[in-house]
């Protein structure tokens, strides 16, 4: 093994387990939810796995108790996942250079920090490559299906969450986040019209299209405003020659 | 086995895997049908992180109560300072103490 490939593995693994790290009381939050809610252990553990995104986990399985429609669950799952739609367009720059089904496995494990760790690691010059994104990916994923057993077994041992402060902790977490891509153009014209789209839509609309609604808000301000890229900079006629 | 998965619940869980799946290949799957990103949508792609995120902190702020809009303040100064999963475990500590005592 090369010294970049090792340095890629050990990266992944360190950001990965700090993602792991910061998600486990929601892995065992989910479990115990889960299993509050009806489902068995088993199935608990299945979602988990096949559809890996928390949020959406969290809200089906609220769901699963309250003898609405099947078709109703997954068309909420579907609305709070939608933003990934987002992401893995965002992340096409980055992905460019791997194969299909190397596409194809490491979308699957396209979730919020996944997504944000990539574009910084592009930020800082450094290629996003398919080891990099499966260790990554890997070192959450586990973590995360392994903690979710933990928490169907603990069940209502858990008690209020509320009361131990985790509902506040996913708050915090995707604020650090945020606070990461500070040194982007426009940062903050776009986390101000964010912000106020998704209060706004959250009241008007209400949840989970606020994200999306919020998010497209943000974006859509950093479509129009000036570009600060380079390709503002050079004047569209002809080049400026220099030395004249 | 059967007491291990139920049908219905299997099959939620199937639609619900595929749905997410969808929005994870989705976006990728629309921008490769253009032929170059012209710079606008560049930029607006750029923004993406930035805009998804700050959705899913800026309600809680100010739907969650005082509790809660206090301590997201708190973590958003210790962020700007230190890095991810201390600021995390601070602002944690943060919200449990002040819980404890405004009950």
């Amino acid at each position: 093994m090369t010294p970049d490939r090792k340095d890629e593995i050990r990266d992944a693994v360190q950001r990965g387990l700090a993602i792991a790290i910061a998600a486990a009381p929601f892995g065992v939050l989910f479990g115990a939810i889960a299993v509050d809610n009806g489902l068995t252990i088993a199935e608990a553990a299945l979602m988990s796995a096949t559809l890996y995104a928390g949020a959406s986990q969290l809200v089906g399985v609220e769901l699963f108790n309250h003898h609405v429609a099947p078709w109703l669950v997954v068309l909420s799952i579907f609305a709070v996942n939608f933003r990934h739609v987002l992401y893995s367009a965002a992340m096409a720059p980055h992905v460019r250079h791997l194969t299909f089904w190397q596409k194809a496995t490491s979308f699957f494990l396209l979730i919020d920090p996944q997504f944000a760790e990539a574009e910084r690691r592009a930020d800082a010059g450094r290629k996003v490559t398919y080891l990099w994104l499966m260790v990554l990916g890997a070192s959450v994923y586990f973590p995360w299906l392994a903690l979710t057993i933990v928490g169907g077994f603990l069940g209502n041992l858990i008690g209020d969450p509320r009361a131990i402060g985790i509902d506040v902790l996913l708050p915090i977490y995707f604020m650090g986040l945020v606070l990461g891509f500070r040194s982007r153009a426009n940062w903050l014209p776009v986390v101000i019209a964010s912000a106020a789209g998704s209060i706004l839509a959250l009241h008007f609309v209400g949840s989970p299209w606020h994200v999306s609604l919020g998010a497209l808000a943000g974006i859509a301000i950093a479509a129009v405003l000036p570009l600060e890229s380079k390709a503002a900079e050079e004047p569209a006629g002809e080049p400026v020659e220099e030395g004249t | 086995m059967e007491n291990w998965f139920h049908t219905q619940t299997l099959l939620i869980i199937a639609a619900g895997a595929i749905a997410t799946y969808l929005t994870r290949i989705g976006g990728y799957l629309f921008i490769m049908r253009m032929k170059s990103i012209p710079p606008r949508a560049e930029a607006a792609l750029n923004a993406v992180p930035a805009a998804v995120l700050t959705t899913l902190v800026a309600p809680a702020a100010v739907t969650g109560g005082l509790d809660v809009s206090l301590t997201l303040a708190v973590a958003f100064l210790l962020g700007l300072r230190i890095s991810l999963l201390p600021m995390l475990g601070a602002s944690w500590v943060f919200v449990m103490i002040l819980r404890h005592f405004t009950g």
